[in-house]
């Protein structure tokens, strides 16, 4: 049995009326891959925002390696082990690609110095597909480019979790495949993952767990396989009434 | 080799104008005095709102209360004790406005700082009238002109170190990097708040130093002349005009307005303003990037060009 990495008990946010993500509760094992689904709507970009400090939550706890997350700014979370990509992307636009993760290695805990640093950010563009394109605008890379710098970025600043939004969404299939290879790698050097994800296939690949939210509500938590049968899940996607909500 | 030559040759410039009141009369020492003073103030402007991209309006409220406290203070306390207190003034008036406006983001502050130069004019202008009874005041120093320029002059070259030394270290990048995107900034672990606090009123510092050192070249100081806003105004459309972004951008920019302000004032005092605005306008529309970056652009275009046949990715170069 691993370790509790990841700890999100009765999480809520409400935007005035609105509760976007109602007492949210799950937690991840150390080293563990898992999808957090849901149709459009359903709080999960939300839910991600609390968990990295880009919004405070309205009530409710995250907590990482037992240390409590909640309250505290994003670059606290940062350096406690969180990174995340952005549903849609974010770059650095004047700055090069060298120098957009340039920034994550030097401003994370324990930066190296500037030239160990460089030879880091060459090893991550490796990583991720984009050796030799260190000078390159980044604001002028194609669209799956900037994804791949965004997670280079990420990884950049050591995170214990990673935070996935809709990272794969858009990538045309051979460009899904390399994708799934990358998530794969990061997982078996022991980073754990959550994915907001709507590729079905992705998914399935991916992750053995998932966690489903619809109207802000947690409806199934599982296997993947299982989870993805389940008729209140079955029903959330395809339309059923949420009148409740 | 480069660097060691760039050095010299500052430190040369630097020694020549350092030289220059022994040679020159009065009028010439008080016209490098107003030009040192507006490099120093855009230099100092643009070392915060340059990266970060915030847009201060409050640089006169800084001179002001530089130039009001020595006012104030300079028959009681010697002058360089009277330089510390307004300088831990401004630094306290800074860090007040910093924490209360700095998550204030594009135009709201703006308005900010502008509404804050003009209500310090204002809360000046109330006690003097209804606290002391008077509305100027009289300064009178046992030194010259030239006391006053040799200080700008020293003030200038730490505020272009400063900037030299940010740019050079990791948080030359974190300001950039809360230029384009506070979100992805924090994200990446910096603390954005701190950083923009800190330049801010480092920044701040140096502009209330500049109305300081200055104030006794005027010898009669009152709220309308070191509170007016056109100083905001020259200080922003200098540091422009030569590109905010780059260490030397503000230099750039300040010589040649200071000359063309010096020379509109004198010849049409009357159309001035209106002058001034054109200017602004046209500076915004025609070099949105500044003089160096205009040059910049064309230098790399004109380089894209020549090795269109090679591979070589053309890198950014900064200047400075």
């Amino acid at each position: 049995m691993m370790e509790t990495l990841l700890d999100v008990s009765n999480l809520t946010k409400r935007f005035g009326g609105l509760t976007a993500v109602n007492e949210l509760s799950f937690s991840l094992r150390q080293g563990e891959v898992a999808a957090l689904l849901g149709p459009n709507g359903s709080g999960k970009t939300t839910a991600l925002n609390m968990i990295s400090g880009f919004q405070p939550a309205s009530g409710g706890t995250v907590q990482l390696d037992g240390k409590r997350l909640t309250g505290k700014p994003a670059h606290w979370i940062s350096h406690a082990g969180v990174a995340r990509t952005f549903q849609l992307v974010r770059v650095l636009p004047s700055l090069n690609v060298e120098d957009n993760i340039l920034a994550a290695v030097m401003f994370r805990r324990n930066p190296p110095a500037k030239e160990a640093a460089k030879e880091e950010v060459h090893r991550l563009l490796e990583d991720v597909g984009l050796a030799g394109r260190s000078g390159e605008n980044a604001a002028a890379l194609t669209y799956i480019d900037q994804k791949r710098m965004e997670l280079a970025r990420a990884l950049a600043s050591k995170p214990k979790l990673l935070l996935l939004d809709e990272w794969l969404a858009g990538l045309n299939p051979s460009e899904l495949s390399i994708g799934i290879g990358l998530i794969s790698k990061l997982n078996e050097k022991g980073i754990t993952i959550l994915l907001v994800e709507h590729v079905m296939d992705a998914i399935r690949a991916l992750c053995p767990r998932a966690v489903v939210m619809n109207a802000g509500r947690k409806i199934a938590d599982g296997a993947t396989a299982e989870v993805l049968r389940d008729p209140e899940v079955v029903r959330a996607y395809l339309g059923g009434t949420h009148a409740d909500t | 080799m480069m660097v060691a030559f760039s050095f010299t040759a500052l430190a040369a410039i630097f020694a020549a104008l350092a030289a220059a009141p022994f040679f020159l009369g009065t009028y010439g020492i008080g016209f490098l005095l107003g030009l040192v003073g507006y490099v120093t103030l855009a230099s100092a402007w643009a070392l915060f709102s340059g990266p970060t991209r915030y847009v201060s309006l409050a640089t006169v409220a800084f001179f002001g209360i530089g130039a009001y406290t020595v006012a104030v203070l300079y028959e009681t306390l010697p002058s360089w004790l009277v330089l510390v207190v307004a300088a831990l003034i401004g630094l306290v008036v800074a860090l007040l406005v910093g924490l209360s406006t700095l998550r204030l983001a594009g135009v709201y502050f703006v308005i900010f700082t502008f509404g804050l130069a003009e209500l310090i004019r204002q809360l000046v202008t109330w006690y003097e009238v209804n606290i002391t009874g008077t509305l100027g005041r009289y300064l009178f120093v046992d030194y010259g002109p030239e006391v006053v320029y040799w200080k700008l002059l020293a003030l200038c070259a730490v505020t272009l170190a400063i900037g030299y030394f940010i740019k050079r270290s990791r948080w030359g990048l974190a300001l950039k990097m809360i230029g384009d995107d506070e979100v992805v900034a924090e994200h990446c672990g910096l603390p954005t708040a701190r950083v923009k606090l800190a330049l801010f009123a480092a920044s701040s510092v140096i502009i209330t130093l500049v109305g300081a050192i200055q104030a006794p070249r005027w010898t009669y100081i009152e709220p309308t002349i070191v509170f007016n806003p056109t100083i905001s105004f020259l200080t922003l459309i200098m540091a422009l005009l030569g590109g905010a972004g780059r260490l030397w951008g503000p230099v750039v920019g300040a010589v040649p307005l200071f000359l063309l302000f010096e020379w509109l004032s004198a010849n049409f005092p009357d159309h001035y303003s209106i002058i001034l605005g054109l200017l602004f306008i046209a500076i915004v529309f025609v070099l949105p990037n500044g003089v160096l970056g205009f040059f910049e652009d064309h230098w790399n275009r004109l380089r894209a060009r020549r090795s269109a046949g090679s591979n070589e990715p053309s890198q950014d170069k900064e200047v400075g």
